[in-house]
Parts: C-alpha cells; structure tokens; sequence
C-alpha cells in the first residue's frame, strides 16, 4: 500500500549534504557519446556467437538503450569520464528503458534487465571514480517520458482519444523503476516531461515501488521548455508544471534539453521563483545546427550556466543534449564560485 | 515560498492568497446541479457541454467543478470522456477541475485523466478511517486537493460539535498518518436547509459558521467550502427570496472563514441591494435570532415572490418571443448565452443564410446604432453587443461559404470596406479598436492591421482589398508626423479614397493645417471618438452625399487653418535669451535634500498586483471607454452612470483575475545620480565628487509672452546649478509587462472584443498605477526625501506630494529622444523588457517613463510652442542637426521648417 510517511534512503543525507554547500554536477549527454563510437547494427546487436547477442527480427541501430547489454564495457566507459570531468550525479542510459519505448523495437522483454543492468554499470563506473579520487558519486536512474502522451489525442478529429492511459504509463514505469532500484540506483531522475500526466503517472509508479522497497529514494523531476510559449508540449506554464509534481516532494525540479541555455532562462527563472525545492538546469548545447550537430563548446556552454549560478537560480546543473564530458568540465569549473541557490 | 497556500493548476496556476476572500467553483458542469448539463451529458452532446465550461471560464470560475452522478449514465466513462475533451480545450483546461462523485472509482478514474493539479470532492469518514486514509493517501499520490466531508461512520455531522469533532479528527489523520498538506485540505461543514418548519434545523445556519470559524481558528492553514443552495431549499421555486438567504448567508460565512463555494454567481443578490426588510428576515434566519424567525420568513416571502426583485431575477420571458425579436433582444442586452442557437434557427427559416444578416441581425444592430446615437445605450454595452454580432455571423459563415462554393454566388454586400491601422511606430491601439468594432457593428467590413504598420503595407493593402476609406490612430506626437506623410504618399500613389485620422494626439486643427493639405485627390477627416466614426464614414461612403459632406469639410477646414495662422502670429513669442531671463528663480541658499539611498540604477522585481491595483486612478480608464466624467461619480451619473457601472463591475471582475491569476508581470528600473544644471540641461554625475559628466538631460523652456510676472519655466530650473547645492535626479521605467497582448489577442480571436480592449485598457491603468507607487517609494524609500509621508492611494490622485516625475514625449518635456538617454542610463531594454520604437514609443505599450525632480516647488506645466532660435540651441545641445530637432519637435514648433524667418 502506498506511503507518505515512509523511511528516507540513506542517500538523501549524503546528498543534502553536499547540496548544502555547493552546486552539484550532473552528467552531460550519452546520445552524443554514442554516436561518436560509431556502431554498426551488428555492435548494437551484439556479435553472434557472443552470450550477449539479441536475437531479434528488428534492427536495433539507434536502440542506445541496448548497449547496456550488448557494449557494457563502452557505457560504463562513459559514466566513468563524466564522473572523472567532475559530475557527481550520472545518469543510467534508460531513457527508453520501457516496455512503452522498447515496442519500437519488439525489445519489450528486455526492459527489467535492462534497467537492473544499466543502474549496475553505472554504479560500476561511479565506484571505479570514487576509488581514483575519493569523492562520493550518485548513480540516477533515468526515466525518459516514452514516446506517447497521455494528456494529448495524436488523432486531430478525436480530441478524447488517447493512444496511452495513466495506467498503461503507470504500470510500464513500474516495471523499469523497479528494475532500476534493484540494479542498485541511489535515486530516480523523471526527466524531459513533456506531458505533466506522463510524468503523474511515472510519480504514482515510483511511489508504489518505493512502498514494496520499504524506503523512498530521492526524485528528480526535469520538464522541457520547446515552445516560444514557454509551456510545455501539453500546455502548462512552469509554475503549473510545478504545483502538479511538487506532492512528489522531489529533491529537485528543473528543466532540461530544449533550445539551450539562453532559451531555457527564463522559465528556470519563474521555476525557481515559485518552487520550495532544489532547482536543477541541464540544458542542450545550444540549439543543433543544420546537420543535427551542436556546435556549441564547452566554454559557451559552462558561460550560459555559470549565468544561472551567478543569479542564484541553481542547486544541481548538468549537460542535455550535445554536451560532453569536456563541457562537464568547463561547467564545473565555472560554477565552482556561486554558492548553491537558498530554498 | 515555504507559505502554507492551496495552490492548483490547469494549464495555468492558481494560488488561494490572502488577497482572494473568496473562490468561485463553477457549478454548471454538474449533473446533479444543471438540468441543462444532465441533459447534454445523457444526449452525449458533448459539443455543448464543452461549452458550459467554457463560458463558466469566461464568466470567471476560477475551479470548474465536473459531477457526472446521475443514474443513466455511465458516470465513470462520462467523467473520463469530458475531461479528455476538455484537455483539449485549452480556454477551459486553463483552470483547475474540481473532480466531483460520491463514487471513489469515479474519482480515481478521473484524476487519471488531469496533468494538472486538481481537488477531490470528495473523501469522508464514512466508511471508517482505514478506507478514508486510502483515499486521502491515493488523491496524495495523484497529486490533488481534496474536500473532506463532515461525515463520519455515524452519518453527517449536523451540530456544531458534531462538525468540529469530525473535523478535527479527519485533520489529525490526514495530517499525522498520511502526511497530507494541511492547506490541501479544504473541509465542507454540510450547509443544510433552514427554516423548514422543523424546529431542530433552525441552527443549522449558525452551526456551520461557527463551526467555520472553529476550523479556521483550530486546524491551520485548512480551508472551508460548501455547497449553498442547500440553505434555501424550502423556499424552492421563490428565486428572489433564495439569492437574497444565500447572499446573507455567505456574507457571514465569508467573514468566519468560508473561503470556497459551489455557488452560481451570476444568481447571487447583492447583501447591501436586498430590501432591508427581507433582508433582516434573512439574516433572522441564517443567524436563527428569534424563534419566529421562520414565521416571519415565510410571510415576507410571499411578498417578494412576484416583487421588486423579481426584475433582477433572471428573467426569461423573452425566450418565448419570435426569433428576430430574440436575436434583436440578445444583440441589444449582449447575451450570447442563445445566440448560436437562435441564428441557427433563423437561418433554418431564411431563404439563404446572408439574409438572416440582412434581416433579423441588421435590424437588431440598427437598434444598437439608434440607442447608441441617442445616447441610451453606452460604448461598452455596443462592444458587448457586437461581441454577440460576430458570434452569430461566426455560425452562418460556413453556411454562407458553403452557398458561395456550390454557386459561385456573391459575396455577402458589406456597407464598405475600411482599413484600419496605428501608423509605423506607434503601438496604441485601443482608440483604433474601439472604433474597429463600432464600424463592424454597423455592417462595414473592417481590415485591421494592428499596431506599427508602415506606410506601404497601409497602400498596398488598400489597393489589394479595394478599400472604400482608410482610418489611421496613433497616440504619440512622432504619429502625427506619420499620417502627414501617408497623406502625402496617397496623394502620390493616386489614391481617392477618404482618409480618416484619430487618436489622442491628433486634432481638427492639425488635420486641418497639416495633413488635408497633403491629399487633395479625397478628403482626410478628423473623427473626433468613435461615436462619431459611424456618421462620418456614412457621408463619405454615401454616393448621393459625398460630394456635398467633403465640401462643408473642406470650408470648415479652410477656416479652422486661417485662424490657426492669425493665433499664432498674434502670439507674440520671447526670444530664447529673454525667456532665460524670466526663469523660474528658486532660492538655492540653505536648501538642502537628502542623498538617495544609492545611486546608479536597480531593478525592481517585486511587484504585487493587488499592491498595483489599489493605486490605480479610475478616472482616465472610464475616459479610454468614452464615458467622460470623474471617478467615482460617475458611477451615479444620471445619464452615463449606469454603464459605467456595468463597465467598472466588468473591470473588477477582470481586474480579480488579473491578480489571482496573475496575468501581467509588471517590470521597473529606477536610477538616482548626483546632478546640477548647466543652463537649461540637467547634468548628471557618475560619481558624488560630480566631476565626470555621465550624462545629459536635455529640457525645453516656455517661449510664450507672460504675463502678470510668471516665469517661462524649464525642468531644469527645478534642479539646483551647478556650483550652488548637491542635488539628484532619478530615472524609471515601469511596464505592467508584454502579456497584455497576448491575452487580447486570445480573446480576439474569440470574438471577444469587449474583453480585448478591457484587458489592454486595464494594463494600461496597471502601468500608470506602477508609475504613482513607485513614485511614492522614491519618496519615501529609495530617495526618502519624504520618509514621513502618509496619504492613502486614492489621494495620489491629485499629487499632493512634494517633486514630480515629468515624462518626455509629454508637455513639459515634449521630446521623446530624451527616453533614449534615460533608457541608457536604467539599462532598461535589459532590465524591464521595454523597448523603445522608431517613433521613440515604448513597447510594451502599457509603460510609463520619466524623470524625479524633488524639489518642493517643481511643479507640472506645457512647453507650448518654440522658436527657431531655441531649436537651433537645443539641436546644438543634443548633438543633432536642426533638421533632426525639428522633425522630432515638430508639433510644438512655431514656425514653419526650411521657410526663411518671417520678418
């Protein structure tokens, strides 16, 4: 049965802990780092003959997710450079982790696995870097907005249809939320919500999985700002994002991806102004140029978000899209300076 | 932040703040509360019911409560369905829903279906307190609010300490076991029906307003709602009587603490407008003050059952009328409640579609226009009606595109085409739409091209669409510049269309002198307000009466332009070294202000709407709506009064949403600097030392001959010269925020006019009220020269303070380039957001600028005209060439540019 009076994982004090007295760091992108590697269907399948190797009829390019299965040795590689650049919070590579996600590539099966594995190589990564220097790294269990809504009608002459329920989200972020937690994440990150209902249900999931776990772990909760509006996709205005998942009690709402830095301002600026929580950032490299690249660098990128430290807007800041460990870096070094924002 | 508010959200938040006494849950989405909405629901006519809710949004129902109870129907399905349809009806999905069934799966199922955060109504003791922490603990997890029932496994609470034992028992539970927010609980005590005859129910009035108040007072930060039309259930089928119970009712509870309610506010008496004796009877009875009380109501009840208030009462008799006089009835009261259904109805009886236009809807207009010519019916009731108007041609137009398609037919014959615009660089449109929509009401067919429109797209528009005439407004001095220039550039393109000028700046004498002269092919015409844009437009567009009208104008124009020239030369002018001879003279020695709290520049962020609005002078806002007269008289004005208060109501019920909703985000920089005059420029410091000049306020001296020894004033002989006494000046820039237009734009295109110019009129009293309130901070804080002072905001109004805070482009200062120098000085594009145009306007439109002088004796005059000895100067002092200074200064230059001098 559900709980709002359940024990706190031990992570929130050694994470308050920190957050009291300085900025903490997220990772940057995966995707990027993904596509630097340069994989061919048969990597991301994995090699025949090999124990790893998905047997399946679809092809599995572009499935990142999978790579948790297929190339561990390369994603923990990964999270270990963004712990190393300075992050000390990483992200799983889960994103699509989810029966809903996985349809698109009959991968459905995989889901708990690959949620239990992708929380292990990360915590891997974080355990080699705590070793090299030390310092005490968080391994976040991403949980991506799937690629459905729940709030909107993809069919114009049927505004009342929706091709997915709150229970349907409700049950598929179970199932990864759960696998996540086994896989031994320290906290969940809901991230990119475009559709607040989406997000409502991937809350309610990770509540009743916290009631089975008997602790509740910290949450992220991170919207994304496309629109000129400033609203979300489904049409709330950031102080109504914020008032719909604030029963949460999230241990940071923010905004990530979008339009960049620069774009993104001002509504962290009117998030900040009405939430009594921690404030996250983790925007785009700017915006992607022509060929889908981003072009912005880390110095441009580290500016953009020392601006928001600098004005007291931000707790915990990160890389979304087109970032890199390097631009971790230069985040870090930038917002060493500013105390963390007051609640 | 850590403030213990109900905070809700559709696509946009809601917070309960202190500022709001009370909130309106909209009751008409109810099955078990609207016949109307039970029958829609169980016809599945889901359309219609759509728009119940959005007209509840409309009307001001800040929480839309959605009840689908009701035996036939599959109440879970119905709930999930509308809701689905009304998130995609963002009008309506702006505001919170209040989930409403007396089944929990109906509930469930439904908070499934909101993104954003709503309230459950409701969960009880009912059923033991293991299934009531289920349920307090499940709306948690959804994320919403919840009404807690006075109920407990004993059935409903009906004393006072039954209700407040339930209640706080509910409280500790939910606040100790579940860990629900204290101010997400918001308790209903149960309103029960009073004076029934039956002894022991008549405290039940008493008892849930003390118990209100007990809640209030016991369990914090909790809020109180019910349902009030309960209390007047024996007196079913008397209207007056139940309005005036419950208006008596709530006017109790509100003040023990009741801070939501089901209620039809549109059905609501008001408590000081009930006749004082059903009034007393009322509160009799509410308050159960003597044991006749029910005796005594019953009787007088009878009186008031076919009364007085039975005018007030809703009264729909004119629903049984013929059609026409229907669709007549709702274009001149401005009821759009039946209009789609009327029109429809006409047009099923009409041979085509356009001849219900022609007919029934110009007739009813034709009204209008004749109420509204004799004075009987005032702009903003036309507004209104022609809201009416374009909702109802809004439902035959795709009938009438229909027709066009099948037959090539013609199109619909509109009495003309006008084209209307506010020239490049200016961006003030009210005046513009005001008259817009009092020419569409009057069959013309408007094209508006908004706001900064250059003089090429007016042309080319014009000559694309044909037009029949061309309207430009504009607000600021450069704008009259402007429509010289398009009334030469018709000229040149060959136009011979009428060509109409209006706005706050312009004038008969200056269409006369400068613009009329420019277009000789037609007629430019000054329109005085929009009242008279019908009558002008009609003689200019009539073939038979054209030739005649253009004639009078041009003789009366002649005329109004030679007297003009035998004024001027008659004003004999002083030379610019003589007027500085006759300065203002202050007596600098011993004068000393204090030093400003700092100097250089600030932002100022913190902005309090309800803060805003208390300082808002009422008088200009009745003026931009044509109803000339000082507020709040003007509310009892025999002739205007009644509109205006109409409109006042209509702006308080906006001017509530503004604030709880908080539709603007009002900006402002403020700067102070040391600073001393070099002549007739204001020198500013960047340092106390004051050795490095920052910059330069420019200023204009009166060059009028004066008489009886008064002085020809500067701005500048209000601050101290150089080398007398240290002395500041400071600099600001409000801006009620860029959203008006926005939100104006949304209601236009919900055929909305009225609310349109509303909400930018409203903004604009929103700036003006920002100016006054952080002149007062300067006052009293920021410079705190008067840190003792104590007026009320009201007394603002007639600037009993000591300094003032001239604003360039305004008659002591009329040249706008000198907001250039003090939006440098603030950063202000940076910090507030207001840009300035071409023409020197500041968009957003809704701010205000100027300058704080504080000495005791400045005071507020008009430049008036200039010579060109001053503007060569002047043009020096400002680094321009003279060319430059006389087009900027041109409305207030006494001669003629590129003209030698006159001897």
């Amino acid at each position: 049965m559900l709980s709002f009076r359940l024990p706190r994982s031990k992570t929130f004090d050694a994470l308050e802990k920190i957050a009291r007295e300085r900025i903490v760091i997220l990772d940057g992108a995966m995707g990027t780092q993904i596509q630097n590697l340069g994989l061919s269907e048969e990597d991301y399948a994995g090699h025949s003959g090999c124990a790893c190797h998905i047997h399946s009829d679809h092809p599995q390019k572009g499935n990142n997710d999978l790579l948790i299965l297929t190339q561990p040795q390369a994603i923990e590689d990964i999270h270990y450079r963004y712990a190393m650049a300075g992050a000390d919070i990483v992200e799983t590579n889960t994103f699509s982790s989810t029966t809903i996600a996985q349809a698109d590539y009959a991968m459905e099966d995989k889901v708990f696995e690959l949620n239990v594995e992708g929380a292990r190589i990360a915590r891997r990564a974080m355990d080699r870097a705590t070793a090299a220097d030390g310092r005490p790294r968080f391994v976040a269990g991403a949980v991506g907005p799937t690629n459905r809504t729940a709030s909107i009608s993809p069919d114009v002459n049927d505004p009342g249809y929706r091709a997915v329920t709150f229970d349907d989200l409700r049950i598929a972020y179970g199932e990864q939320v759960r696998g996540l937690i086994a896989g031994g994440a320290d906290l969940i990150l809901i991230e990119t919500i475009f559709d607040t209902l989406n997000a409502k249900a991937a809350i309610f999931a990770c509540l009743e999985a916290f009631a089975e776990h008997g602790e509740r772990l910290p949450l992220m909760i991170s919207g994304t700002i496309t629109d000129a509006s400033g609203r979300t996709l489904s049409g709330q205005t950031p102080t109504a994002f914020w008032y719909s998942v604030k029963h949460a009690q999230p241990f940071t709402v923010g905004l990530n991806c979008a339009l960049g830095a620069a774009a993104m301002r001002p509504h962290l600026s009117e998030l900040a102004s009405v939430a009594d929580t921690r404030i996250c950032a983790y925007p785009n490299a700017g915006l992607p140029n022509a060929f889908g690249q981003y072009d912005e660098g880390p110095d441009d990128t580290a500016k953009q978000v020392a601006d928001f430290a600098r004005e007291g807007l931000v707790n915990v800041v990160g890389g979304c899209c087109g970032t890199t460990p390097d631009h971790i870096r230069a985040i870090a070094e930038a917002v060493r300076p500013f105390a963390p924002r007051q609640i | 932040m850590k403030e213990h508010l109900l905070r809700l959200s559709g696509l946009e938040p809601f917070t309960l703040t202190a500022d709001i006494p009370f909130v309106n849950v909209g009751e008409r989405t109810n099955v078990t509360g609207s016949a109307r909405f039970r029958k829609l629901i169980t016809n599945r006519d889901y359309a219609a019911a759509l728009e119940v809710a959005r007209s509840q949004v409309e009307n001001g129902a800040q929480v839309i409560d959605v009840n689908m109870d009701e035996g036939l129907i599959d109440s879970k399905a119905a709930m999930v369905e509308f809701l689905n349809l009304v998130a995609a009806e963002p009008d309506i999905a702006r505001v919170p829903v209040m989930i409403d069934s007396s089944k929990w799966e109906v509930i469930e199922a439904g908070l499934k279906c909101v993104q954003g955060k709503p309230i459950v109504n409701s969960i009880s003791l009912k059923e033991g307190e293991e299934a009531f922490i289920h349920h307090a603990t499940l709306c948690l997890a959804y994320g919403a609010a919840a009404v807690v029932m006075a109920f407990d496994e004993q059935g409903q609470a009906d004393s006072y300490q039954r209700k407040i034992d339930i209640c706080a028992r509910a409280y500790k539970v939910l606040t100790e076991k579940v860990g629900f927010p204290p101010e997400d609980i918001i308790f209903d005590p149960n309103i029960f029906a009073i004076a029934t005859g039956i002894e022991e129910h008549n405290n039940y009035g008493v008892d849930f307003i003390e118990a209100t108040r007990w809640i209030r007072q016991n369990l914090p930060h909790a809020h109180i709602s019910g349902g009030v039309s309960n209390l007047s259930f024996s007196f079913r089928g008397n209207e007056p009587v139940r309005e005036a119970m419950h208006a008596v009712f709530l006017y109790h509870a509100i003040q023990a603490g009741m801070d939501m309610g089901i209620v039809n506010a549109g059905q609501l008496a008001v408590y000081d407008q009930i006749d004082p004796d059903l009034r007393e009877a009322c509160e009799d009875v509410v308050l159960n003050r003597t044991p006749e009380a029910t005796e005594r109501m019953l009787e007088i009840a009878e009186r008031f059952k076919g009364g007085a208030r039975e005018e007030k009462a809703r009264d729909l008799s004119w629903r049984e009328w013929p059609v026409e006089k229907r669709l007549e009835h709702a274009l001149v009261n401005g009821i759009t409640e039946f209009i789609e259904a009327d029109t429809e109805e006409a047009r099923l009886a009409a041979e085509r579609p356009l001849h219900v236009i022609e007919g029934p809807l110009m007739a009813g207009m034709n009204v209008v226009g004749d109420l509204f010519g004799a004075g009987k019916m005032f702009l903003p009731q036309v507004v209104k009606s022609a809201r009416v108007m374009k909702q109802a041609v809004a439902v035959l137009l795709p009938f009438m595109e229909e027709e066009k398609r099948l037959n090539g037919g013609t199109e619909r014959e509109s009495a003309g085409k006008i084209l209307m615009a506010t020239v490049k660089g200016d961006v003030h449109d009210i005046g513009k739409n005001i008259v817009g929509v009092v020419l569409a009401c009057n069959n013309y067919e408007i094209i508006d091209l908004g706001v900064m429109v250059p003089s090429q797209k007016i042309i080319d528009v014009a000559r694309a669409e044909k037009v029949d005439a061309i309207g430009l407004s504009g607000l600021i001095t450069p704008s009259l510049d402007e429509m010289v220039h398009m009334a030469s550039e018709m000229e040149r393109e060959g136009f011979d269309i009428p060509l109409l000028i209006g706005g706050a700046t312009t004038s008969r004498v200056h269409t006369a002198v400068k613009i009329a002269p420019r277009y000789t092919h037609s007629q430019a015409v000054y329109v005085t307000d929009a009242s008279r844009a019908v009558g002008v437009v009609g003689e200019l567009l009539s073939p038979e009466r054209k030739v005649a009208y253009i004639d009078q104008i041009r003789a009366e124009y002649k005329d109004v332009a030679e007297r003009h020239e035998r004024a001027e030369a008659a004003k004999r002018r002083l030379a610019i070294a003589e007027a500085r001879r006759n300065a203002y003279k202050v007596d600098w020695s011993g004068y000393s202000v204090p030093a400003p709290g700092f100097t250089g520049c600030r932002a100022i962020a913190d902005w309090d709407l309800a803060e805003i609005a208390r300082y808002i002078d009422w008088t200009p806002f009745f003026q931009t709506w044509e109803l000339k007269g000082v507020f709040p008289r003007i509310l009892d004005d025999e002739k205007q009064g009644a509109a205006a208060r109409q409109l006042y109501e209509d702006a308080q019920a906006m001017l509530a949403r503004i604030i709880a909703e908080k539709w603007f985000h009002p900006r402002a920089a403020v700067g102070f600097w040391p600073a001393n005059t070099v002549g007739d420029d204001i020198v500013l410091y960047s340092g106390e030392d004051r050795v490095h000049p920052l910059a330069t306020l420019h200023t204009l001296r009166q060059q009028t001959m004066k008489r009886d020894g008064r002085p020809n004033v500067a701005l500048s002989d209000f601050v101290a010269p150089e080398g007398t006494v240290k002395d500041w000046v400071g600099a600001f820039v409000v801006t009620a925020g860029p959203e008006e237009a926005e939100i104006a734009a949304r209601y236009e295109r919900a055929n909305d006019d009225y609310a349109a110019i509303m909400v930018k009129a409203l903004a604009d009293r929103f700036a003006e009220a920002m100016a006054e309130l952080l002149h007062e901070r300067v006052r009293k804080d920021y410079w705190g020269y008067a840190a003792d002072e104590t007026f009320a905001p009201t007394d603002l109004v007639g600037e009993p303070y000591r300094g003032i805070r001239p604003a360039p482009g305004y008659p002591a200062q009329p040249d706008h380039t000198e907001k250039v120098t003090l939006f440098k000085l603030l950063d202000a594009e940076a910090t507030t957001g207001v840009t300035l145009t071409e023409s020197m306007a500041m968009w957003p439109g809704s701010s205000v600028s100027g300058i704080y002088i504080g000495h005791p004796e400045a005071y507020y005059f008009g430049v008036a005209k200039v010579e060109r000895d001053q503007v060569a100067d002047y043009a020096r002092r400002k680094g321009m060439t003279v060319e430059e200074a006389e087009r900027w200064l041109a409305p207030i230059l006494n001669y003629t540019p590129g003209q030698t001098e006159a001897a």
